[in-house]
């Protein structure tokens, strides 16, 4: 029994095989549409896996420190120390802004204060080395483009870069640059130096502040404007054995402070922060499945209507309309799995060009074939029944 | 014929077939799951540590001085300005001194009317004495004509009763010499407390030193306390440097200090411990210690930092002794436990470890959980798990291979 698809396919292989080429662009442009969102959720997820938490501590009533901006007093870690259950807790503070590189470039990252050894430090380097100095040192993520000794700039302070690290990226996909917490701290509150001039004119200019009875007054009032004792949040570990829900309510209750749990926070990131954006990308790779779906069952059927005097003198010599259907579902079939394998190939190969981090999952990817080989065999059925229908004498007439 | 070509076809078809394949599974291979994950091992080496602390401070000066008047007054004028150098002693302003001068003229006065009645009291005291030799006489010669019976004893009463009022009176003429003598002195102490006023209105330099503000000029007003100029001795300017207290524990009076002027980071400057403060800052979390500069060459001049200035300063330690050591980046923390990804059989394996002291170029001693000649995982692509698949590299980042970023000098500049 000879294969009538495998005939057919290799009278004309070149335009099948371009067919499927171009069909699998578009199969890797929906696969690509999947993975940029998909992406999305990741950062959003890569995000707190990077905080090392099981628990966040922030300002009363709102939702931060990512979704919301949120600042506490960096004494309030004590007593959240102090809280049972908690095995470790440390402060940290987070900032969107630009940072100037070496060569005057800015680059727009999300700053992070840490505390050296605690959690909230970036887990695993790529290069370099972790943050030793209090002050100035700096581990940025390698999508800033910063290279390892590089001296950045953050506010009126220079950074030395000491490490790199990879994947450490906001909630909107803004690279991280970490340094130690009383610089984020300095560098998140501190005015530009006119600001600061003016500040202090202002309040020299009050008499209240400015007592000619009182010297030291207003040195005293100028100092307290300018020092910081803010953070954003407090990043809690949970000792072994206790649950994050019965270490959070006693620090609700008692202490006056929000407190966010690992599913609390997933929560407010993927349902909240991302979640207009993620049902844009969601509404377009809809619109591009479909898309991608009509256009396989066109090619299949023009594929079918160019062979229609062939398949004509098929039946005029008597082959059953079985093996008719079953090359043209063959053919159609072959052509998806074809379209599927360039497309995750191509896929796979553009996606870390994209300045956002693009997955691909392998159950999406598994998920593609599926839908392609199940909208391929359904478009052949058009086909299919056209192909029946064909009068046997169209042959010679 | 017509086969030749078929065949063809179909080997042409089945190598493309082969190479969507093959490209299927390199893409499955490389990305997703099934990829290993690209890291980077060190083997644990023993050696040893030149442990250093790390701490920024502002340069302030060891002696300082505020001068100001010690009453309220009014600024009468200021000789000297800001940067003037200025010798001990040296006048450097004064403050109106209203009715001082007044007031001391008064009292000169008090004191000359004084001198007149002291001479008064004298001359009081030279009549009395006459009249009682006058009496002491009549006294005398009357006893002696009682005794031969030529006048009455009333007489006699009389005159000695004129010779005790006259003892007496010589007594009071005594008396009110030696209380104009002491109104004298009173005045005369009265008088130079004035003058003493007089001349704590005139400022003047307590010490050597460079003036360093100006803070009222002639005519305004200032309170008892205020200064009206403030010096500083520029020979004893240190550095007061903040550590955080996590890593204080080394630090010492006497440990070499490198100090990096933001005004001159490129020529950082030597100095020594002088003082650890036993007060810590218990807001910041920081102890204070303060630096001194080593002396200059001489011939060189004098640290030319400004007083206020920001400074990074590195304390070095005492090498330690020879244990293994492991770059930073290879420490991880899993489930609050401090450990390393050790490599056995090419699979990675979390070991716990005790670690020791760091320095500043990011290695840190293990104490217990590892031997000597471990592979460990030092950077990875990704977080690593149990016996994940990994594949070793040189380095993960290009131009990164050495990893040694910890020898280049943080600093900063305005």
């Amino acid at each position: 029994m000879i294969s009538l698809a495998g005939r057919d396919i290799a009278h004309s292989w070149g335009k099948f095989v371009l067919t499927g080429m171009g069909l699998g662009l578009l199969i890797g442009v929906t696969l690509t549409m999947a993975g940029v969102y998909r992406g999305m959720v990741d950062d959003a997820h890569a995000l707190l896996n990077n905080s090392g938490a099981d628990l966040w501590v922030v300002q009363k009533d709102t939702q931060g420190p990512y979704a919301e901006s949120s600042s506490i007093k960096d004494d309030v870690v004590r007593s959240v120390r102090g809280m049972p259950g908690v095995a470790q807790a440390a402060n940290v503070t987070y900032f969107t802004m630009q940072v100037q590189g070496a060569d005057g470039d800015d680059t727009r990252a999300m700053v992070v204060g840490i505390e050296s050894g605690q959690s909230g430090e970036p887990g695993y380097l790529v290069a370099g080395r972790q943050i030793t100095r209090g002050h100035y040192e700096a581990v940025a993520d390698v999508k800033t483009g910063f290279a390892l000794g590089e001296r950045i700039r953050i506010r009126r302070h220079d950074y030395t870069v000491v490490g790199l690290t990879q994947r450490m990226v906001s909630s909107g996909g803004d690279p991280m640059v970490f340094i130690a917490l009383k610089d984020a701290q300095e560098a998140q509150f501190l005015k530009d130096n006119d600001a600061i001039q003016n500040d202090r004119t202002r309040t020299a200019a009050n008499p209240a502040f400015n007592r000619p009875g009182v010297p030291g007054l207003l040195d005293a009032v100028q100092s307290l404007q300018t020092s910081s004792h803010s953070v954003n949040a407090v990043l809690v570990q949970l000792a072994p054995g206790f649950g994050a829900e019965q270490v959070a309510e006693p620090i609700r209750r008692w202490k006056h402070l929000q407190v966010f749990t690992r599913a609390g926070m997933e929560e407010i990131l993927v349902a909240k922060l991302i979640a207009t954006s993620a049902k844009q990308i969601g509404m377009f790779l809809v619109i591009l499945a479909i898309v991608s779906a009509a256009i396989v069952a066109f090619i299949i059927y023009t594929m079918t209507l160019g062979k229609i005097r062939e398949i004509a003198v098929l039946k005029l010599i008597g082959t059953h309309n079985i093996t008719i259907a079953s090359m043209i579902l063959q053919q159609a079939l072959g052509l998806g799995l074809i379209g599927f394998i360039v497309g995750k190939v191509a896929a796979t190969i553009w996606a870390p060009v994209f300045p956002k981090f693009v997955l691909l999952l392998t159950q999406d990817a598994f998920t593609g074939l599926l839908v392609t080989l199940v909208i391929c065999a359904l478009a052949s059925t058009l086909a299919i029944r056209t192909a029946l229908k064909v009068d046997p004498a169209a042959a010679i007439g | 014929m017509k086969q030749r070509p078929l065949v063809l076809r179909r080997i042409v078809m089945a190598a493309l077939a082969v190479a969507l394949v093959a490209a299927l599974a390199f893409v499955a291979l490389r990305t997703g799951p099934l990829a290993p994950i690209r890291v980077t091992v060190t083997s644990v080496q023993e050696g040893k540590l030149s442990p250093a602390l790390f701490g920024i401070g502002t340069v302030e000066a060891r002696r300082s001085w505020m001068v100001g008047p010690t009453v309220a007054g009014r600024v009468l004028n200021v000789r000297i300005d800001v940067g003037d150098t200025v010798k001990a002693g040296q006048l450097l302003a004064e403050m109106d001194p209203v009715d001082l001068d007044q007031r001391l003229a008064a009292l000169d006065a008090a004191l000359a009317r004084a001198s007149s009645t002291q001479a008064a009291a004298q001359a009081q005291v030279a009549d009395a004495t006459a009249r009682r030799e006058l009496a002491a006489l009549n006294a005398k010669r009357n006893q002696d004509l009682a005794a031969q019976n030529f006048i009455s004893p009333g007489a006699l009463e009389s005159r000695l009763q004129e010779k005790a009022s006259a003892d007496a009176a010589l007594q009071a003429a005594h008396a009110n010499l030696s209380g104009t003598a002491q109104d004298i002195t009173r005045q005369k102490a009265e008088r130079a407390a004035l003058q003493q006023q007089r001349g704590n209105v005139r400022l003047l330099a307590p010490a050597d030193g460079v003036v360093t503000s100006r803070d009222a000029e002639a005519g305004s007003t200032v309170v008892a306390g205020q200064p009206v100029l403030r010096l500083i001795d520029p020979a004893s300017l240190w550095v007061r440097l903040r550590v955080d207290q996590g890593r204080s524990a080394r630090l010492a009076p006497g440990l070499k200090a490198r100090i990096v002027l933001r005004s001159q980071p490129q020529a950082p400057l030597q100095g020594h411990v002088a003082r650890v403060e036993l007060l810590a800052d218990a807001v910041t979390e920081e102890r204070i210690a303060q630096i001194a500069f080593a002396p200059a060459p001489t011939g060189a001049p004098a640290v030319a930092a400004s007083v206020g200035e920001l400074a990074e300063v590195e304390l070095q330690l005492p090498e330690t002794a020879s244990a293994l050591l492991l770059p930073n980046a290879s420490i991880q923390r899993l489930q609050g436990q401090t450990g390393v990804w050790r490599l056995s059989d090419g699979k990675p394996a979390f070991s716990p470890v005790r670690l020791g002291t760091s320095s500043l170029d990011g290695r840190v001693q293990v104490l217990e959980g590892l031997k000597a000649g471990d592979s460990v995982v030092v950077y990875s692509q990704k977080a690593l798990t149990e016996g994940a698949r990994v594949q070793v590299v040189d380095a993960l980042v290009k131009g990164a291979a050495d990893g040694k970023a910890g020898s280049s000098k943080t600093g900063s500049t305005p």
